[in-house]
């Protein structure tokens, strides 16, 4: 059996503002079905990594790798505008740390998870529309508020709006920035078990930035942990989070409050 | 009457137009029209920007299309102007009065005699041959402009043609109304390749700027954006394949001509709310009263 080809596969990838902050020599591996997630303080770089490997910020330096549903192996900092725009509709997810942004407010819940759908050629409105509330269903949302505006939705409810929203064109790779923050403990729970089950069902990769560890356990097969704008560790989530070697990720897994 | 129409180059309007350039701009104003017209023509649909000057007139009155009509204006031309439609509005007549003063050129009624029509909100129901030009005047070139704040990324989003976003505005419409009910200013693809507003006119008229003879052109001038549809192209309307795109119609003919394939407009003639359902362009209308009086005379006489 041959070792399965990465998806993603980044090497040395720095990025910087000035000579400072950012992240600088990032390397993994992102392989079909994973859940990958970024942990680290607030200021480590974690945001600016994941931008950086969803092509909405410019690398500095280093290589950046896809591997595309058709099997084309792609050099992403070279790939030209027009194809990257369509790998972000076709085969990208991203998913915001706040829903408003992710979302487009002016617009129904059904418009906003119809639009990446109508973005990759779907002109069929009641095609459209079936999809859109099969969606909202499977995020668990109220399918009969499917002509509401967002801001009717409550934070939890957004985000997962925009989620749906995301996953509507069967993507291949979501990019998540802390899903979970700014939402109550109880949603967030919920959110995370929508997100395990979802992950698990389409055979999605997903890299997730988080702070939070609990979030880091419960979704993520492999972690690593920044500090800095560098990793300092990586590894099989249980392992690091059982065993963490840096000191930094020693602190991390210890300054969590036991219930 | 304050804007009779001039049969010869009026010279008593030349008189009164002294120290103006010939149609009012200067020539280097027209040479840089011009070069934005010649580029809006090669690439039909696109939005190219120009320097719009100060017009004696207010912004949303056709600064747009009447320097459009100024660069492109010859002494042997002879121009229409309408408003909705209409030869005789504040508009048409101001700005038709404009280019008879500033240019002495010949003005029109007719859509037949005219090879310059500029137009705010309808094209002529009488169809327009090779040999003619059709003005709009454009309040807003951007059809993304509701959808897409961002100036930059919506002239991104026509350069890769990437459209996703005005089917959300139809999709939108289906939801509110059970239709798309935009009635006007309905979003085309022109030549296959941009998207294009094509002014405040009806959808009705959409479908007669497909493979149109004339060439039409596109001035705005608060927005400063020039586009043009050049003649034989190709404009589609945007539509559903389960909502087709389709034209107003109406129960009523035309209370005046009688006909019943042109533009209606709905007029209420008294305070108990009698209505009465007239022709938009008033040229045709004419048109056709006279041809049917004349028909009558014929008829009596043998």
């Amino acid at each position: 059996m041959t070792a399965p080809t990465p998806l993603l596969s980044a090497r040395a990838l720095t990025k910087q503002f000035g000579g400072r902050n950012g992240c600088r020599n990032v390397s993994f591996d992102l392989y079909p079905g994973e859940v990958l997630c970024i942990v680290g303080e607030s200021g480590s770089g974690k945001t600016t990594l994941l931008n950086t490997l969803a092509l909405r910020t410019e690398a500095d330096s280093g290589t950046l790798h896809y591997t595309s549903a058709n099997r084309d192996h792609l050099d992403l900092r070279a790939l030209s505008e027009p194809r990257r725009r369509l790998l972000m509709r076709t085969e990208w997810g991203f998913v915001q740390q706040n829903p408003r942004e992710g979302l487009r407010t002016g617009v129904s819940a059904g418009a906003n998870i119809g639009e990446p759908l109508m973005a990759v050629g779907a002109r069929h409105y009641g095609q459209i529309r079936a999809t859109a509330t099969q969606w909202m269903e499977r995020v668990e949302l109220d399918a009969t508020r499917i002509d509401e505006l967002p801001a009717a939705f409550s934070g939890g409810m957004q985000q997962r709006l925009q989620i749906a929203r995301n996953l509507v064109t069967g993507p291949r790779l979501v990019f998540m920035d802390e899903p979970t923050a700014g939402l109550d403990v109880s949603v967030q729970a919920r959110l995370l078990d929508l997100l395990r089950s979802l992950t698990a069902t389409l055979h999605l990769s997903v890299l997730i930035v988080t702070h939070d560890i609990g979030v880091a356990r419960l979704l993520a097969h492999r972690l690593m942990v920044m500090q800095g704008g560098e990793v300092v560790e990586a590894g099989l989530t249980d392992q690091v989070l059982d065993d963490p070697q840096h000191p930094y990720t020693q602190t991390l897994v210890s300054s969590v409050l036991p219930v | 009457m304050n804007a009779r129409d001039t049969a010869a180059a009026a010279p008593e309007y030349d008189s009164a137009a002294e120290g103006y350039n010939f149609a009012y701009l200067d020539e280097q104003t027209k040479r840089m029209i011009r070069r934005a017209l010649l580029k809006a023509v090669a690439v039909p649909g696109y939005q190219v920007p120009f320097a719009a000057r100060e017009m004696p007139l207010p912004f949303g009155w056709g600064t747009g299309g009447i320097q459009v009509t100024a660069s492109i204006i010859g002494r042997d031309d002879t121009l229409k102007v309408i408003d909705q439609g209409s030869d005789e509005t504040t508009n048409a007549v101001n700005i038709r009065r404009f280019f008879a003063r500033t240019a002495g050129v010949k003005t029109t009624r007719r859509t037949v005699e005219a090879s310059i029509v500029q137009t705010r909100h309808r094209i002529p129901e009488t169809p327009l041959t090779d040999k003619q030009i059709l003005v709009y005047q454009v309040p807003n070139p951007e059809p993304l402009f509701r959808l897409e704040p961002r100036v930059a990324e919506s002239r991104k989003l026509h350069a890769l043609a990437d459209y996703g976003l005005i089917s959300v505005k139809l999709y939108e419409d289906i939801v509110h109304h059970g239709s798309i009910a935009t009635t006007y200013d309905y979003p085309v693809i022109v030549n296959n390749r941009y998207l294009a507003s094509p002014s405040p006119i009806p959808k009705y008229d959409n479908p007669k700027m497909h493979m149109n003879a004339a060439l039409q052109l596109f001035g705005a001038g608060r927005e400063r954006r020039i586009h043009a549809i050049p003649p034989y192209t190709p404009v589609r309307s945007l539509d559903f394949d389960d909502h087709p795109f389709e034209v107003q119609s109406w129960d009523h003919a035309c209370a005046l001509c009688g006909s019943t394939n042109s533009f209606l407009d709905e007029m209420i003639v008294d305070d108990s709310g009698k209505r009465m359902f007239v022709c938009s362009d008033s040229d045709y209308c004419h048109e056709r009263r006279t041809e049917q009086a004349g028909a009558n005379e014929a008829g009596e006489q043998a």
